[in-house]
């Protein structure tokens, strides 16, 4: 850690709870960030932009019918996305947490 | 309406009592050795777990002014005022999901309380940081007195207030805000926090019952057919129709815009990032970007009742005598329920809106204190001294948003607030990008800001609508679209735009970049991870330690 960086500044690198921090528990959090495989953030980034794309695109729901229950398409459509979309994320934070568990202490 | 409603004003009361006890009590609840630094009293510890963390950003982003708000645009003039909420508050938590664990890591690892304080880290500019602190500040405070206006609404729907009285009419009000404030003052993030979980409660329970009783006495088929009628209904004031019911293309921009920009500004909020930063650990911001949806299918059903009181007949009166769209929830409360179950629905809107009051003034108090008083005025401030000059500040917060809605006018409060949505976004490169990239250059970041919130402003300045003069619609023109869009995207855009040109700029021009505290390792630390502690916490022998 470059002893230089923060010098002037009001924080210094000096820890307290843990004086030194040792370079293989520096290099534990930096492992974390790496050990996302492609194929896996790919898949994350789909389901994390699902919903958004899905709802941005106004045009594809604005729509009177088919009726459901009495709510028109417009909304019980967009009101059928609260649960894709709490299942995405959901899925997402699966994969995230799966794929970095083997490192993770 | 005549006269009060005592069995209904009874149960606010007693409910009112109950959640002051418990704001009270939050003091001892998860017991700190001490409560005087802002990392518990302004944060909680830093150590809510997954279940709690629901409780509370559910009691802290779906607000009072929300629950009454949607279903009074929903009311009035129809879906693209009202029903962009649904939209917006689903797509705001895959947003959430990418961003939030790194700033919960970088601010956990430096012991950062506020959004600000990572800014100015980051970016090595007190200016930066400060420009955030303001701009939270500035936006979170018309959001508190909205509260107070969801509070004023439940008020007059009982028939209190009425008295012509100034002191007689808003002393319930005054006396509301003041216990909030002596809890707040006590037991800090603590209180909002368990509070919240009555607030939810209640929520929860008045919603199911509502749908029910629509369901059942109405039908939603009936609501939407008569919500389609009214909204297809040529105003005579303007010779446009009365509303949207479903958006025409034209409107396509608006709608999606208005949702887009609100859900990138919400975790702009500083009350928002308060309620993240008192989570226990980067999962549990994870987990509750998953199971947050449910408040929207809540704020979904809630928005609906706009349209059932179109098919009920409701008709929002004030005590002036004058139609108040934002009285539509709770008329249509009292119109339809036993007065004791009116009463509880009240409560959970006066409840739901001193939650996120607390949280918010919890919040801007820190803006203050980190971002403005220990970055200009007292460099070496101590722990304890923070967390003293945060809770006088939480107070003062609190009396601004009173004298703002005692003294101005309502529409004001609702302008203000309109603008707040506006200014906020504009704090986003610096904050989000800044968690990604150092690329942008501070003063470039600085400057568009400065260019995305003047923009803004006029933009939104210069909307007339039939009601106002000034600031009658978030919705502007979007240059080059040709179509109307959200004024605080378009500013967004331009403040993007800006801050990247001017970086190639100052590049060329080879301007100091400022000091990075953090590393990259900071945005991956998690739960139990060693922190990194600020000079002044430093004891005599722990700064014989030397960094490696």
């Amino acid at each position: 850690m470059p002893a230089a960086r923060g010098v002037g500044s009001l924080h210094t690198e000096v820890e307290v709870a843990e004086p030194d921090r040792t370079d293989q528990e520096r290099d534990l959090s930096l492992d974390r960030s790496r050990q996302l495989p492609p194929g896996v953030i790919v898949a994350v980034g789909l389901l994390i932009l699902a919903p958004i794309v899905a709802l941005m695109l106004v045009g594809t729901y604005a729509n009177e019918g088919p009726r459901l229950w009495g709510f028109p398409f417009f909304y019980w459509y967009q009101l059928m996305w609260v649960f894709i979309a709490s299942g995405c994320t959901y899925l997402a934070y699966r994969l995230v947490h799966n794929a970095r568990r083997g490192g993770d202490r | 309406m005549t006269g009060v409603n005592w069995v209904a004003l009874t149960i606010v009361i007693i409910l009112f009592v109950f959640v002051t006890a418990v704001g009270f009590a939050a003091a001892r609840w998860r017991r700190a050795q001490s409560m005087a630094s802002l990392d518990e009293w302004g944060l909680g510890g830093r150590g809510f777990g997954t279940f709690i963390t629901w409780f509370l950003l559910g009691g802290d982003l779906y607000t009072a002014y929300t629950f009454i708000a949607v279903p009074a645009a929903m009311f009035a003039t129809g879906a693209v005022s009202g029903f962009f909420a649904v939209p917006y508050t689903i797509i705001v938590y895959p947003i959430i999901f990418v961003f939030l664990p790194r700033l919960w890591s970088v601010s956990h690892r430096h012991g950062y309380v506020t959004p600000a304080d990572f800014v100015e880290g980051r970016h090595g500019s007190r200016g930066l940081g400060l420009a955030v602190a303001v701009t939270g500040i500035l936006a979170t405070m018309p959001y508190i007195a909205l509260q107070l206006v969801g509070i004023q609404a439940v008020l007059e729907v009982m028939g209190v207030g009425g008295s012509n009285n100034v002191i007689a009419r808003d002393l319930p009000l005054f006396i509301a805000f003041a216990v909030l404030a002596a809890y707040t003052y006590s037991s800090g993030l603590r209180a909002p926090a368990l509070i919240a979980f009555v607030k939810d409660f209640l929520i929860y329970l008045v919603i199911i019952v509502a749908v029910v009783y629509i369901a059942v006495k109405i039908g939603f088929g009936a609501s939407f057919d008569a919500a389609q009628k009214k909204m297809a209904t040529i105003n005579p004031a303007t010779g446009k129709p009365t509303g949207v019911f479903i958006p025409p293309p034209a409107q396509y921009w608006a709608y999606a815009s208005l949702a887009l920009g609100s859900a990138l500004a919400l975790f702009m909020y500083p009350h928002s990032i308060t309620a993240v930063l008192s989570s226990r650990s980067r999962n549990v911001i994870r987990r509750n970007a998953a199971i947050l949806p449910a408040y929207s299918l809540v704020l979904g059903l809630l928005a609906l009742i706009g349209f059932a009181a179109i098919a009920a007949g409701t008709k929002p009166i004030g005590l002036d005598g004058k139609p108040n769209a934002q009285l539509v929830v709770p008329q249509f409360f009292e119109d339809s329920f036993p007065s004791w179950f009116a009463g509880v629905a009240f409560a959970a809107v006066a409840i739901g809106a001193l939650v996120p009051a607390a949280i918010m003034s919890i919040a801007a108090a820190n803006l203050f204190t980190r971002n403005i008083y220990r970055a200009y005025f007292e460099r070496e401030v101590s722990r304890e001294k923070e967390a003293q000059v945060s809770k006088i500040v939480s107070l003062i917060v609190k009396l601004g948003a009173l004298i703002f809605v005692l003294s101005l006018d309502r529409q004001n409060a609702i302008n203000f607030q309109l603008l707040g949505g506006i200014w906020i976004l504009q704090t986003f490169p610096a904050l989000v990008l800044g968690l990604y990239t150092r690329w942008f250059h501070r003063w470039a970041l600085l400057i568009g800001w400065a260019v995305g919130m003047v923009f803004g402003t006029v933009a939104a300045y210069q909307q007339s609508s039939l009601a106002t003069k000034h600031f009658g619609s978030s919705l502007d023109e979007v240059p080059f679209v040709g179509k109307l869009g959200y004024i605080a995207l378009t500013a967004f855009v331009i403040n993007l735009i800006v801050a990247v040109v001017l970086t190639f700029v100052f590049r060329a021009m080879k301007s100091p970049e400022g000091v990075d505290q953090t590393e990259p390792s900071d945005y991956f630390a998690d739960e139990g991870d060693p922190r990194i502690q600020p000079i002044d916490e430093l004891t005599a022998d722990s700064s014989k330690a030397t960094s490696t």
